[in-house]
């Protein structure tokens, strides 16, 4: 029987790594990660979980040992943020080209400077090409759901890619909610053991990390792209696992009220449940509005973009970090492209908030649904990239 | 979200829009489910009961582990929640804001809390700095730590429209854990003022977390103040 | 030249080698424009250009060294670091 939990965002995530058989963890505190490392530091130090903890000196190490580990064949677990993924940056690209299926916690804050410990989405979106699978959710109970389904998906001999579940700094990290949990014997027979396909053994040599020049590196790389495009089925396999065992269904985009909704906003992590708060509450009062979470940012979930966006009139993509001097934030680059690709026409304009972990209100949240309603009616975007919650 | 406040003889909701005062609905006990107007079932019919809990003290005070220790007996009483706390500089002294929602149903939104149904003051001098009714909604409730009686809070804080709460739990803190910690005693004062849970489940968390005679003191911490806590409309 | 290799499809992923010392197969010797050579009655033994040679190949006997000509590439290191200058670096002739 399953049993709910009062447990943070850190809290749940370490609870997960906790039941998934993790044979290492290596990892390096930071704000508002630190919960995480220190949570799991006590399961390791009451003999709770088998697995062997590194400390190491800084996040570029605590990489370098996860990939290590990964190579032996062991199931690794990590968890930044901010600066923290920054410094790992290489290892990242590194971990994910060499196949070695690592699951990590990003708990997303901004990068400095100024130097800021609160939400944005900087960290993720500055490392968001580095070919790990990258999901993001939206509050303690995806966060704890998505880190056991991380496990499978990373591991499964088809995919082999690392997987960042992201989980919004401070929001989420610190805030405490009632998380349905798994019996250990459950979450232990869901995620088996890892079952490696290539590992590194002192009895059957093989050489990892050799250089590839102009001749090899180009296949390699190809073949993660395409590691990357397989990983959708894989997906949505231990999706219907899981939805089967625990009677919770994920996806790649969750949606809300959008089948006949005129106007929509699409964004990441926990803004996503204010939104459809919100959207509930206008919804009582008549008005068209729908909201698209996207759960799994990359692979990015064209396909079920498109369809969620079929009979709608108008999009607000919000984005909560910036690409400064782009046309557009990082997610609104996306969309726009995955629109472009199948030939869509959709008006749409791009939000950029919260950043620094500057709340979004629900009130800030009503307005930006007005005005994609209005141009829903009218078809005329008035700004095409617009800062909500900034002093003028 | 609606508001729901109930006396012996009769309960009123009060129906908001996060935080914006739409209505109220007052009707004697016994006709919940038979409601005056048309529109107000429509609204009525999506019943959640949001219940937005600001607490204010200082570093330090356990204001954090008091929206979190209320929080999980909700939990216990089957409720959904949240809490957390708002984050600045975290110094032993400075002020700190902590928040709790419980609700019937799944709780989505995941901003700060504007408008709190009840705020609870957990430092009686953080009242000089900080203006601690600020966003509270109409009819909310104000729980103090404080010495004085709630009619003379209720003046020196110029609230019309609030319920008043006050207990000295400096005084019961004192008595009992010998130590000036008054998150407990305010957990107890709180839910007289609000039963937003049993005392059972409260006191059960409270030895969760505290195993022991700790446990035990701050229990009857939050059962004296439960009893001394004094207020009015 | 690339096209004549295999394709990304039948290569083994993430640019893993599978075969152990495949190295070995890899004639270094071949890019040598001079040989060092070495004369015994100047070497001291003190191994210096074992420890310098980036290719691994000096070969360490008991007092001298033996150049392995097959992975030798002719970088002169070797006769740069030997204090005893028992080291000649001498025109290739193929
Ligand atoms: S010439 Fe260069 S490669 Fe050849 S033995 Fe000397 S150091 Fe080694
Ligand atoms: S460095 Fe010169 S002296 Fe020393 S072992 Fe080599 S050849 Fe002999």
């Amino acid at each position: 029987m399953s049993k709910v939990l009062g447990l943070t965002g850190d809290g749940a995530v370490a609870y997960a790594v906790k039941q998934c058989n993790v044979d290492v963890v290596a990892a390096y505190p930071i704000t508002p990660q630190t919960l995480i490392v220190e949570e799991f530091s006590e399961y390791v130090h009451n003999g709770e979980v088998h697995t062997e903890f590194v400390c190491v000196e800084s996040e570029h190490s605590a990489m370098s040992a996860c990939i290590g580990a990964s190579l032996t064949g062991a199931r690794v677990f990590t968890a930044t943020a901010s600066q923290g993924l920054a410094l790992m940056h290489e290892m990242l690209y590194i971990a994910s080209t060499l196949r070695c299926p690592i699951v990590m916690g990003v708990v997303n804050r901004t990068l400095s400077a100024p130097i800021n410990i609160h939400c944005d989405h900087s960290d993720m979106m500055g490392s968001r090409d580095c070919g790990w699978i990258q999901v993001f959710v939206e509050n303690a109970q995806e966060a704890y759901d998505w880190v056991i389904q991380a496990f499978r998906i990373a591991e499964d001999p088809d995919v082999l890619l690392p997987v960042a579940v992201n989980l919004d700094g401070f929001i989420l990290s610190h805030s405490l909610e009632g998380v349905r949990v798994l019996d250990d014997e459950e979450a232990e027979k869901f995620v088996s053991t890892r079952k490696p396909v290539l590992t590194i053994d002192p009895d059957k040599p093989i050489t990892v990390g050799a250089i590839c020049f102009t001749d090899f590196y180009f296949e390699t790389k190809r073949q993660h792209v395409d590691a990357m495009d397989n990983s959708p089925k894989t997906i949505s396999k231990v999706n219907d696992e899981f939805a089967e065992l625990t009677g919770r269904r994920y996806g790649f985009i969750d949606t809300y009220e959008m089948e006949d909704a005129e106007a929509a906003i699409i964004c990441l992590g926990s803004t996503a449940g204010t939104a459809m708060a919100v959207a509930k509450s206008m919804r009582a009062k008549g008005k068209k509005v729908g909201v698209i979470k996207p759960w799994v940012y990359r692979p990015f979930p064209t396909e079920q973009i498109i369809k969620a966006v079929e009979n709608l009139k108008a999009l607000a993509v919000l984005d909560r970090a910036c690409s400064v001097g782009a046309p557009y934030g990082p997610l609104c680059s996306d969309v726009i492209a995955a629109l472009y690709r199948e030939g869509i026409k959709l008006n749409l304009f791009n939000v950029i908030y919260g950043l620094g972990g500057r709340d979004i209100r629900p009130t800030d949240i009503e307005a930006i649904f007005n005005e994609a309603l209005e141009v829903a009616k009218t078809g005329v975007i008035k700004e095409p990239l617009k800062f909500v919650g900034v002093r003028e | 979200m609606l508001l729901v406040i109930a006396s012996e003889t009769q309960i009123s909701v009060r129906i908001q829009d996060f935080g914006h005062f739409l209505g109220k609905v007052i009707f004697p006990i016994g006709i919940e489910n038979r409601l005056i107007s048309d529109e107000s079932e429509v609204v009525l019919e999506e019943i959640r009961l949001l219940i937005e809990i600001r607490w204010h003290g200082r570093g330090g005070q356990g204001v954090v582990t008091a929206s979190r220790l209320l929080a999980h007996a909700a939990l216990l009483d089957g409720k959904y929640v949240q809490a957390f706390p708002e984050f600045g500089p975290e110094r032993r002294g400075a002020p700190v804001i902590g928040y709790t929602r419980i609700s019937d149903e799944p709780i989505m939104i995941h901003s700060h809390i504007y408008n709190p149904d009840i705020v609870v003051v957990v430092d009686p001098t953080v009242m000089s700095s900080v203006d601690v009714t600020e966003g509270l909604v109409e009819d909310g409730i104000v729980v103090a730590n404080a010495e004085e009686s709630p009619d003379s809070l209720k003046d020196r804080l110029g609230i019309e429209r609030a319920k008043v709460y006050t207990v000295d739990a400096k005084r019961i803190a004192l008595d009992i854990l010998k130590r000036p910690i008054y998150n407990t005693a305010m957990l107890g004062a709180l839910i007289k003022a609000s039963p937003l849970v049993t005392l059972e489940s409260i006191s059960k968390v409270v030895m969760e977390r505290f195993p022991g005679t700790i446990g035990e003191k701050n229990v009857a911490v939050i059962k004296r103040a439960y009893e001394e806590a004094k207020g009015i409309e | 030249m690339s096209e004549s290799k295999p394709g990304w499809k039948s290569i083994p992923i993430a640019g893993i080698l599978l075969e152990p010392g495949s190295a070995m197969k890899y004639k270094t010797g071949s890019w040598r424009a001079f040989r060092p050579v070495i004369d015994e009655e100047k070497c001291i033994g003190c191994f210096l250009c074992w420890i310098y040679c980036p290719d691994g190949a000096v070969i360490r006997e008991e007092k001298s060294v033996k150049i392995n000509y097959d992975y030798c590439k002719g970088c002169g290191i070797c006769a740069n670091e030997c204090p005893a200058k028992a080291i000649t670096m001498v025109e290739e002739k193929r």
